[in-house]
């Protein structure tokens, strides 16, 4: 369950994003695992359904984009697609791989509103 | 309004770690991560690699359980420093916790640190603690399954111990289909089979652990 941890890491920085541009209220984070991290998407979402309740983020969509493992061969330089199994090289059948992507574990971006936005929402909202 | 955030989930632990790892490295102290399932036999392997190291180096262990001070007090028993960090639930050690530890140990007086991880396959994979190198102890009785079934901790190991190698005739253990599995995995990590309890295997280990603490000192 150490699904909780990662998820009250992204709260903290999520929260301090937020606060720091005056936000009152969080839509949507984007947050990207790889493939080769050892975190389940389906824990994640538990924790956050957990752990959000009563903050600045409660009700904002979890979006969470997978990466697909790949790496380089050091012998003959093929880049290649696999899975958490088998990191052998499909071309020349070298072990000594090594992986470019699939242990991404990072917040990318957080989606807010603003005060003034939604003031200048309302204004053109009458408007109409 | 969107906010570009873009950085590791964790951050705050990967900074810690490599304030962990600054400090080693200036104190020229090797610390070396030991990672296992619950029984795998962690503290006698631990203990075992003492007994062959101790003439040679000044060792302390940090030791990682959710409760009870059972393992520090096995090994401030063989006369080394230990310190238990109690994580009260947490199924793993982070790089927080290692710098406390680390406070309490006399860093200065030290060339190896031997931290014992909450036994766990999973969780402590993502959590660095400013290791030198990180190893995973699988034990003959648990399955040679098991590293396609925790692939990530496999994955990363700098060496793999398969431990208990003196009870192979008591267990379906296929020794070829455990080396094939790792050699898909990491083809770099050495396995080392031992038994830490009659010490069959334990001076080929501590040979290679010894290279890396020795070119930590110099």
């Amino acid at each position: 369950m150490h699904e909780m941890g990662i998820v009250a890491e992204v709260l903290a920085a999520v929260t301090s994003a937020a606060e720091s541009s005056h936000a009152v209220r969080v839509n949507h984070v984007t947050i990207t695992i790889g493939q080769l991290t050892a975190i389940m998407p389906f824990a994640l979402n538990f924790a956050w359904d957990a752990l959000t309740p009563g903050t600045i983020v409660e009700g904002a969509v979890l979006e969470i984009v997978e990466v697909p493992a790949r790496s380089r061969c050091g012998e003959c330089g093929t880049e290649f697609e696999h899975d958490q199994y088998d990191r052998v090289c499909p071309k020349c059948g070298n072990f000594m791989c090594e992986v470019i992507a699939g242990n991404e574990l990072r917040i990318d971006n957080v989606d807010v509103d603003l005060p003034d936005e939604e003031a200048v929402a309302t204004v053109t909202g009458t408007e109409t | 309004m969107e906010i570009d955030i873009s950085r590791p989930i964790l951050a705050r632990n990967d900074e810690l770690a490599a304030a962990n790892r600054k400090l080693l490295d200036t104190s020229r102290v090797f610390a070396l991560d030991v990672l296992a399932s619950p029984g795998a036999g962690k503290t006698t392997t631990i203990l075992a690699t003492i007994d062959r190291l101790r003439e040679r180096y000044r060792i302390a262990v940090i030791e990682g359980d959710i409760a009870s001070k059972v393992d520090a007090e096995k090994v401030k028993a063989h006369g080394i420093p230990a310190v238990q960090i109690n994580t009260g639930g947490a199924c793993h050690l982070e790089a927080d916790m290692i710098a406390r530890a680390l406070g309490a140990l006399p860093i200065d007086d030290l060339d190896l640190v031997i931290v014992e991880n909450v036994g766990n396959l999973v969780c402590p994979t993502e959590f660095d603690l400013g290791q030198g190198a990180r190893i995973v102890i699988l034990s003959v009785p648990e399955g040679h399954d098991k590293p396609v079934k925790y692939p990530a901790i496999f994955a990363q190991a700098d060496a793999i111990i398969l431990n208990k190698y003196d009870t192979m005739h008591v267990f379906d253990f296929d020794e070829d289909e455990f080396r094939e599995s790792v050699r898909k995995l990491n083809g770099a990590a050495p396995i080392f089979v031992i038994s830490a309890k009659t010490g069959q295997g334990v001076d080929a280990w501590t040979d290679w652990l010894s290279e890396r603490i020795d070119a930590a000192r110099a």
